[in-house]
């Protein structure tokens, strides 16, 4: 992997030979892994950082970026490899001496505490004293200068609860930005941005490399990653596949650099056989907060997808359908109204809903297989007062047997499983209920490839039995590699559809974001 | 890649399970016993024995309520106020009957006990799960709306049971069948009756479902509010059913009776190898459990080298020690 690493290092000095003496890294990893238990997650990363430079990792879900991210922040520990800074080689083991050491990330997800205030979440464990008592209106006017400067309007005094998701994206940015570093990672920082927002944060990090500052910037926005970054390296299946200029890669390039297999084998075919009769009709439907006025239908043995940004509202508006949300609207199936009010009535109805959240909110992880498997099914499996053993125990070896569940014995706990085998486990338990129509929400986040081809030929298996599935993911490839039509929501409404010819990754990505109109001329086709 | 699957090579899945939390408390209980036997002699004596078992007799029935309670993630304070609030209702109800029906107003008192426990337990459960207030705040409300009422009812003073009662009333707690005390007969009968519906019944598995992962069972369909409002209630029916053992031990209701005992009941459950986040229930352990805390005060008693007065802190070590084992076993 050395020799990447130098085309890399080469180029750069190249770039900058003109106008600087060339520049110490501030950060080198050399054989830099991590493995969690017998899982290698990232192997041998080898990569120099730049003061001064915008260095982008790029890769697919899984492909170990947030993984190297930790290692490099201090929120983890690498198994093998080391890092250096100048010639120290250093270990952090936590991420306040990460900070000390003047490395910090920027979560993808929102670690704040909703029952303070915003400036109170920005000087958090590094409050201002004065006279032997916090500073509270130093760093409220501290804090109103930063978040200024990131274009964010919200009080210094409101409690972080009651801002939007954006916002509190802006305030964890400006919580970073609020001493000087030599590294900040941004660890998709854009997700739940819009337009504007987006374009300030690229602003502010474009002037922080002006300042000399390194910034190492992770994101699934390829037109953005094209705009900043003066290298790319990318990462898949935790290995190094390269490190390249910024300003000669494609977007093109980069997505096949960062697939970099044969994506037709890991979908099964499509077929054109989907029935004209309407399964599933949802009318108006709105989940206050978070989806407004969805109306869309299914037909019997189709597979239709649902993209968007995070935030944008999908999760929930099928949570509303389940009456796991308060919801107003209709929802027929079959030309039957649905009870939107009850999980239970929606259940019986034939709707059946997999979790995105299969350890919150699945799966009891505590519990062995066979009460998790039959846990939404009880009244049907066991009939009458007493519990049937036998039956349950019936089930789960079927299940095992027909959804592939590998597992050691079957007096395991479902947190015993791996990933990609609970998601199965989950799988066989919301078909459990019999539903005519199945949503799945992120059918392969977090598992591994060989069980994603299996849950997308699950998929289509149930489609061909007659079922209407429903998939909603993050992943576009995902959902234009096995779904018949997609819907694109955007800040709780559906922005658009695709299907057939025009279902590739740039209309879904002009429907799901209002910033990509401009900047996707290299967009994939 | 092959697939191995082969149900065949795949060992069945046992129907029992045991860990730490279902043997400890016996472990504990055992162990107790011998050095009880090694302090006093008289400690293993059927006479000793089974007046601590007695003894225990009401916290062991109230815990096992309260098992349903914690296993489904709630929480309830107002056991003790509670006992005392159905001790001093079924007293006035009886004495009122006494002169026209005479002893028939018994049977009639501890029905009305056991409805006036379900509707107390039902009023917890419905504060908790429709009103969506923390069970500890909720229960502590009507923790003190029990004792109050027990305390206006009595006048402050005591609620003595009808002279022409005493008598018939007597045996349902110094009574014996084939030589076992009552009150010992009914916790087991209560505990067997709990242990068949946590483990045997659907409502069981909700039960452990709902305090597992509110948001698994809620996902999986099953209604939280369903769920732990029957919990309460079966707690409610409980601590009626201890009621009703407690009347003729003192043969009155005072502004006292019950006072503490939701710190023992909880703890009962907790050294007993329930979760008190919630999960999976242990009915029999909290039956052990209850009769632990009652020994060590009887150990206590009998021996000489500590006071009794140091009783309550001793049981409060119980509880921390019973804690650790359960975090370091995991």
């Amino acid at each position: 992997m050395s020799n990447v690493a130098s085309i890399g290092r080469s180029s750069m000095e190249e770039l900058s030979e003109a106008s600087r003496p060339v520049r110490q890294p501030v950060l080198r990893a050399t054989g830099l892994s991590k493995q969690y238990g017998s899982v290698t997650v990232l192997s041998d990363i080898t990569l120099d950082i730049l003061p001064g430079e915008i260095h982008a990792i790029i890769g697919e879900n899984g492909a170990g970026k947030s993984t190297f991210m930790r290692l490099l922040s201090g929120y983890a520990e690498p198994t093998a490899g080391s890092l250096l800074m100048g010639d120290v080689d250093v270990k952090f083991g936590k991420p306040e001496r990460a900070q000390d050491a003047g490395i910090v990330l920027v979560h993808q997800e929102i670690l704040l505490a909703e029952a303070l205030t915003v400036a109170e979440n920005v000087f958090l464990g590094r409050e201002l004293m004065r006279n032997g008592t916090v500073d509270d209106k130093t760093m409220r006017r501290l804090t109103r200068e930063k978040l200024a400067e990131l274009g964010c309007v919200v009080p210094s005094n409101a409690l972080v609860r009651n801002i939007s998701l954006a916002d509190r994206q802006l305030v964890q940015i400006a919580r970073a930005l609020l001493d000087d570093y030599k590294l900040v990672i941004f660890d998709e920082p854009t997700a739940v941005l819009t337009g504007d927002e987006v374009e300030r944060l690229l602003a502010i990090i474009l002037r922080l490399k002006a300042q000399g500052t390194a910034v190492l910037y992770i994101s699934h926005r390829l037109d953005e990653v094209q705009r900043l970054a003066d290298k790319v390296t990318v990462l898949r299946d935790g290995k190094m596949i390269g490190t390249y200029p910024g300003h000669t890669l494609s977007q093109m390039d980069m997505a096949r650099h960062m697939v970099g297999r044969d994506l037709a084998a890991l979908y099964p075919p499509k077929r054109a056989n989907v029935a004209s009769k309407t399964t599933l009709a949802v009318r108006s439907l709105s989940v206050p907060g978070f989806a407004k006025d969805v109306s869309f239908e299914v037909r019997q043995s189709e597979i239709l997808g649902f993209a968007g940004m995070i935030g944008a509202g999908r999760t929930e508006l099928f949570e509303g359908i389940m009456g796991l949300r308060p919801a107003t609207g209709t929802v027929e199936l079959r030309g039957k109204a649905v009870d939107i009010h009850s999980p239970r009535a929606a259940l019986d109805a034939g709707i059946g809903y997999l979790t995105e959240d299969r350890k919150g909110k699945g799966l009891l992880l505590q519990e062995r297989l066979a009460p998790n498997l039959t846990l939404s099914a009880l009244a049907r499996f066991h009939p009458g007062l007493l519990m049937r053993r036998k039956r349950e125990q019936a089930a789960l070896t079927e299940a095992v047997d027909q959804y592939d569940i590998r597992l050691k014995n079957m007096g395991v706990n479902a947190g015993q499983l791996s990933g990609g085998n609970q998601q199965k486990l989950l799988l066989a338990k919301v078909l459990l209920t019999t539903p005519s129509v199945v949503v799945i929400d992120e059918p392969t986040r977090g598992i591994d490839i060989a069980n994603k081809a299996q849950i997308y030929a699950f998929i289509q298996q149930l489609v061909s039995e007659g079922k209407t599935c429903i998939v909603i993911s993050s992943e576009m490839q995902e959902l234009i590699g096995i779904c018949d039509r997609i819907l694109v929501m955007r800040e709780g409404r559906i922005a658009g559809e695709v299907s057939g010819e025009s279902m590739t990754e740039h209309n879904v990505a002009l429907l799901a974001t209002s910033v990509a109109a401009g900047n996707t001329e290299g967009g994939r086709e | 890649m092959t697939v191995i699957t082969g149900s065949t090579a795949l060992k069945p899945e046992r129907d029992w399970n045991i860990g730490w939390a279902d043997v400890g408390p016996f472990l504990a209980l055992a162990a107790l016993m011998v050095i009880g036997f090694a302090i006093n002699q008289d400690f293993l004596s059927a006479t000793n024995l089974g007046n601590v078992i007695t003894r225990s007799a009401f916290i062991a029935i109230i815990a096992v309520g309260a098992t349903f309670v914690i296993s489904s993630g709630g929480l309830d304070l107002s056991v003790g106020s509670m006992a005392a609030f159905i001790t001093g209702i079924t007293i006035m109800f009886m004495n009122r009957m006494a002169p026209e029906w005479g002893v028939a107003a018994i049977p009639a008192g501890m029905l009305v006990a056991v409805g006036v426990g379900l509707f107390c337990g039902l009023l917890n459960g419905l504060i908790v799960t429709v009103g969506k207030i923390e069970p500890f705040i909720a229960t502590l409300g009507t923790m003190g709306i029990f004792r109050a009422l027990i305390t206006y009812m009595s006048d402050g003073g005591t609620i003595p049971i009808d002279r022409g009662l005493r008598d018939a009333y007597r045996p349902v707690y110094f009574g014996t069948f084939a030589g076992i005390p009552f009150p010992i007969l009914i916790s087991i009968a209560v505990a067997a009756i709990a242990s068949f519906i946590l483990y045997k019944m659907k409502y069981g598995r909700k039960c452990a479902a709902v305090g597992a992962n509110e948001d698994v069972a809620r996902y999986s369909g099953i209604s939280i509010i369903k769920t732990r409002t029957i919990a309460y209630a079966i707690q409610g029916a409980c601590v009626a059913i201890a009621a009703i053992c407690y009347v003729p031990r003192l043969g009155a209701a005072t502004p006292t009776t019950g006072v503490l005992w939701e710190l023992q009941v909880i703890t009962a459950v907790v050294i007993g190898g329930t979760a008190l986040r919630g999960g999976k229930g242990h009915v029999w352990g909290t039956v052990a459990g209850a009769v632990i805390l009652e020994l060590i005060a009887n150990l206590m008693v009998l021996s000489d080298f500590v006071s009794e007065y140091l009783v309550a802190g001793v049981q409060g070590v119980i509880i921390i020690i019973a804690m650790l084992i359960q975090r370091f076993s995991k």
